[in-house]
């Protein structure tokens, strides 16, 4: 699952990091709004290229190139399907024109600026600073502890499989033998220890939330805040900005395909 | 036999938890491995069963490299039993449970139950043979994990930090248990930062810190010795620390056993009564 | 509202706690868990609370911070009354500010991705403005010793470490009482030394009452002034620590007093009178000492 280790963030502090979430929320929405307008080549070429900057002002150029690989999979599927499909649906038994080839390659490459922008988004941003962006917009006090609980129990999580994965194999317990069936069966030993667990953490979990307090007043407060800085009004007014460019282009601008730019068609 | 040659161990996170282990442990051996949290026990004695294959060095097991054959081969000789239960116990009775083991080691059905019925007897869990484990308190749950261990009636019995949150009479209750298991011929490794019990027990010591051997003895040499105790980050027995601070009046210093202590000083006013 | 430093009305009485023939059975037992317990627990006094397992220590503190009843339902019966405040007419919230409670397993009572998100947790929840929130933080922070570790994630702690932001946290809502449910069960007795130390700490400087429930009494008896024994829901023993590790009635229940006592009580067997009952063993060293020194 390496497509997973260039979502994961990392403990670093760069001036990408220190960004408001919302604000760069907001700028990942707006590519996102953006890939889905275009489905010509250049422009998405173009998005793609954006967020670059952003990937190394972060430091994050590793765990990045790790998404961008992992997705690569997910990608070849979406143009060989779209492909395809597409092919047989239309231009069968004729030979493949370049139009079709440029359409699938633009369909994958929208997957890839998603994948990459969101990618962005999670390494540069603490999941504590997201709980903390998530509950200053409003969002009910129970969904953020929920969030930030889920995320401070994840390794914890981790652990106790490998640990009980261990206990049942010290008993004979081989997982990766037999047919499908059996395999799947054989992880009945680890997930009940595992469900059961869960529901007894959460049980001390509530005892000491309640012992601390829990639910004592209307509105909480906060050790934090997040605060808006220079930094990201100027990101929030470029999105803005490039928002309305991209909608203005789409609108009156005939967007050339990569085929007719470099003198095919 | 356990033999251990030059262990070295790396966790894929990158952290040295074994820099050079050697040891030898002979059939009917009871050995406690003791140390401060951290120190490389668990990790140790996770090599002789095989969850844990050696970054570099060997382990070898009744004549087997370790990296050579599975865990559930290993684990046929070498019993495990995990500090905590819960993360054992699945099945929706005690007899299943016990019985769980057994079957993924291909036995019989008939010598399952026999052995099944001798495990629970010599746990004392008979009386729930039919109740569900989640039913039953912290001390029986721990209590029906060791038995399903000890059901396969492996060679080698591990127990990692087996006294954590006993009570006193729990605690005599499972020391005197491992003397029967060590009565019965078998291999007792106990992992434990509880001074107190190796010290009623007074067992074969190896010491570590750091993930090295600090040192490898008898408990009443390596417990009253200051300096090893330091460098391990565990605390003398309180009797010790007693003859410690008596010292200079020329008592000896090796007492773990509070009967010793008595003999000792009773000896002591004797010979200074004349 | 904002609570200031030991302004409470409650803080003039002696007694802080009080139960009279304390009876509580849980939800779905046939049986109570403890029964008829009459204790009086007075302001600063360090308490341990010990006696084998399954005796119901746990369940008569978990009445102390209103647990009991009101999370955890069944029938309870007799009264218990916290800081002047009756338990059964009080929210748990509303005890949380005088009762702190430490549980055993570290790790299932930090939630927040950061030390001192953690130890504000508390704060937060009773709407603490954010500048004496800041100031309680950074005091409970050192109170515990644990001011480096203040932006680290609970998961990269020690259990040590776990067990002293877990203190932290509840210090800072500067609590009359701290209950302690067998802090030290899973900590090496190096890490198990630093806690009681810390506990101490809050009780000979802040005047905290301390509750602490404990098995290994070798390590922690020397800081207590007040030892309550039970045994199968009801209280058995109750009074000074040295009265009580040195009864018959500890040793039969199977409680594992301190060696130091046990070495003074087989020694007696033998005709030689210790002075004192010694708990710990700098004190047993030195009572030999006169003993052996006399001849």
């Amino acid at each position: 699952m390496s497509m997973f280790e260039g979502f994961k963030f990392r403990r670093v502090s760069s001036a990408i990091h220190r960004l408001d979430p919302r604000v760069k929320f907001f700028f990942v929405c707006v590519l996102f709004v953006m890939a889905i307008l275009f489905n010509k080549l250049p422009p998405l070429i173009l998005l793609f290229f954006i967020p670059l900057p952003f990937v190394f002002m972060a430091g994050v150029q590793r765990e990045w190139l790790r998404s961008m690989r992992g997705a690569l999979f997910f990608a070849a599927i979406i143009f060989l399907f779209n492909f395809v499909f597409t092919y047989f649906y239309t231009q069968y038994p004729r030979f493949p024109s370049a139009s079709l080839l440029e359409r699938s390659s633009a369909m994958t490459l929208r997957f890839f600026v998603l994948v990459e922008s969101f990618s962005v988004f999670f390494l540069t941003t603490s999941p504590d600073h997201l709980g903390l962006a998530l509950e200053q917009s409003h969002v009910p006090y129970e969904f953020c502890f929920a969030f930030t609980t889920a995320v401070r129990f994840v390794p914890v999580l981790a652990d106790e499989a490998q640990t009980i994965m261990d206990a049942q194999k010290a008993r004979g317990l081989e997982l990766e033998r037999g047919n499908f069936l059996k395999r799947v069966r054989n992880y009945i030993p680890i997930l009940i220890p595992l469900i059961v667990s869960a529901i007894r953490r959460s049980l001390e979990l509530a005892e000491a939330m309640e012992s601390r307090a829990w639910g004592a007043s209307e509105k909480r407060t906060n050790l934090y805040v997040l605060k808006l800085k220079k930094a990201d009004y100027f990101l929030a007014s470029g999105s803005v900005l490039m928002l309305i460019f991209a909608v203005y282009v789409w609108l009156f601008v005939p967007v050339p395909s990569l085929a007719t730019l470099l003198g095919f068609s | 036999m356990i033999e251990v040659k030059d262990l070295h161990f790396t966790y894929p996170t990158g952290v040295e938890a074994l820099r050079g282990i050697a040891i030898t442990i002979d059939d009917g051996e009871f050995l406690a491995i003791m140390g401060q949290n951290g120190a490389g026990k668990t990790t140790l004695v996770k090599h002789f069963n095989g969850l844990l294959k050696p970054t570099k060095g060997e382990v070898v097991v009744d004549g087997v490299n370790t990296r050579k054959v599975s865990v559930a081969q290993l684990a046929r000789k070498v019993g495990f039993v995990f500090q905590n239960p819960d993360h054992q116990l699945f099945c929706e009775t005690v007899e299943e449970e016990v019985a769980f083991a057994l079957r993924n080691f291909g036995f019989e059905e008939n010598a399952i139950k026999k052995r099944v019925d001798w495990a629970l007897n010599i746990l004392d869990v008979m009386q729930y043979r039919q109740t569900s484990p989640f039913m039953l308190s912290g001390g029986e749950r721990k209590r029906v994990a060791l038995a399903s261990v000890l059901a396969w009636d492996p060679q080698v019995v591990i127990l990692d930090e087996p006294t954590i949150g006993q009570d006193h009479q729990q605690k005599e209750k499972l020391r005197q248990f491992i003397v029967q298991l060590n009565a019965q011929k078998k291999t007792v490794v106990v992992v434990t930062h509880d001074v107190e019990f190796v010290a009623e027990c007074n067992p074969r010591v190896v010491l570590m810190s750091g993930g090295k051997i600090v040192v490898d003895g008898r408990a009443e040499e390596i417990l009253t010795n200051p300096k090893l105790v330091a460098q391990a980050s565990i605390v003398s027995p309180q009797i010790t620390q007693i003859f410690l601070g008596l010292s200079d009046l020329g008592l000896p210093t090796n007492v773990i056993d509070v009967h010793e202590a008595r003999r000792i000083l009773l000896d002591f006013l004797e010979a200074h009564v004349s | 509202m904002i609570e200031e430093l030991g302004n409470n009305v409650a803080s003039e009485t002696l007694t802080v706690i009080e139960t009279r023939n304390l009876t509580y059975t849980y939800p779905g037992a046939t049986r109570p868990s403890i029964r008829d317990v009459s204790i009086t627990i007075e302001r600063g006094e360090f308490v341990i609370l010990t006696g084998p397992s399954g005796c119901g220590k746990t369940t008569v503190c978990r009445c102390f911070n209103g647990l009991i009843p009101h999370f955890y339902g069944g029938k309870l019966e007799g009264e218990v009354a916290v800081a002047s405040l009756k338990v059964v007419d009080h929210t748990i919230y509303e005890l949380a500010r005088h009762v702190g409670f430490v549980f055993q397993n570290p790790e299932n009572q930090l939630f927040a991705l950061s030390v001192e998100k953690d130890v504000a947790f508390g704060l937060e929840n009773l709407a603490v403005p954010r500048d004496e929130m800041r100031k309680r933080v950074d005091w409970a922070l050192q109170m515990t010793g644990i001011e480096e570790l203040s932006e680290r994630p609970p998961h990269e702690l020690s259990g040590g470490q776990q067990q002293r932001v877990a203190i932290a946290s509840v210090l800072a809502m500067q609590p009359d009482v701290m209950i302690l449910d067998e802090p030290t069960s899973f900590l090496d007795p190096v890490g198990a030394q630093k806690i009681f130390e810390v506990i101490n700490e809050l009780n000979k400087k802040l005047g905290i009452t301390i509750i602490l429930v404990e098995h290994r009494l070798d390590l922690a008896s020397k800081y207590a002034n007040h030892v309550i024994v039970m045994d199968e829901g009801k209280v058995v023993l109750d009074g000074e620590p040295r009265e009580v590790f040195n009864s018959e009635k500890a040793r039969l229940i199977g409680v594992g007093v301190p060696k130091a006592t046990r070495l003074y009580q087989i020694l007696g067997e033998n005709g030689i009178r210790l002075r004192r009952v010694p708990v710990t063993s700098e004190e047993a060293a030195n009572l030999l000492r006169e003993v052996l020194k006399r001849d």
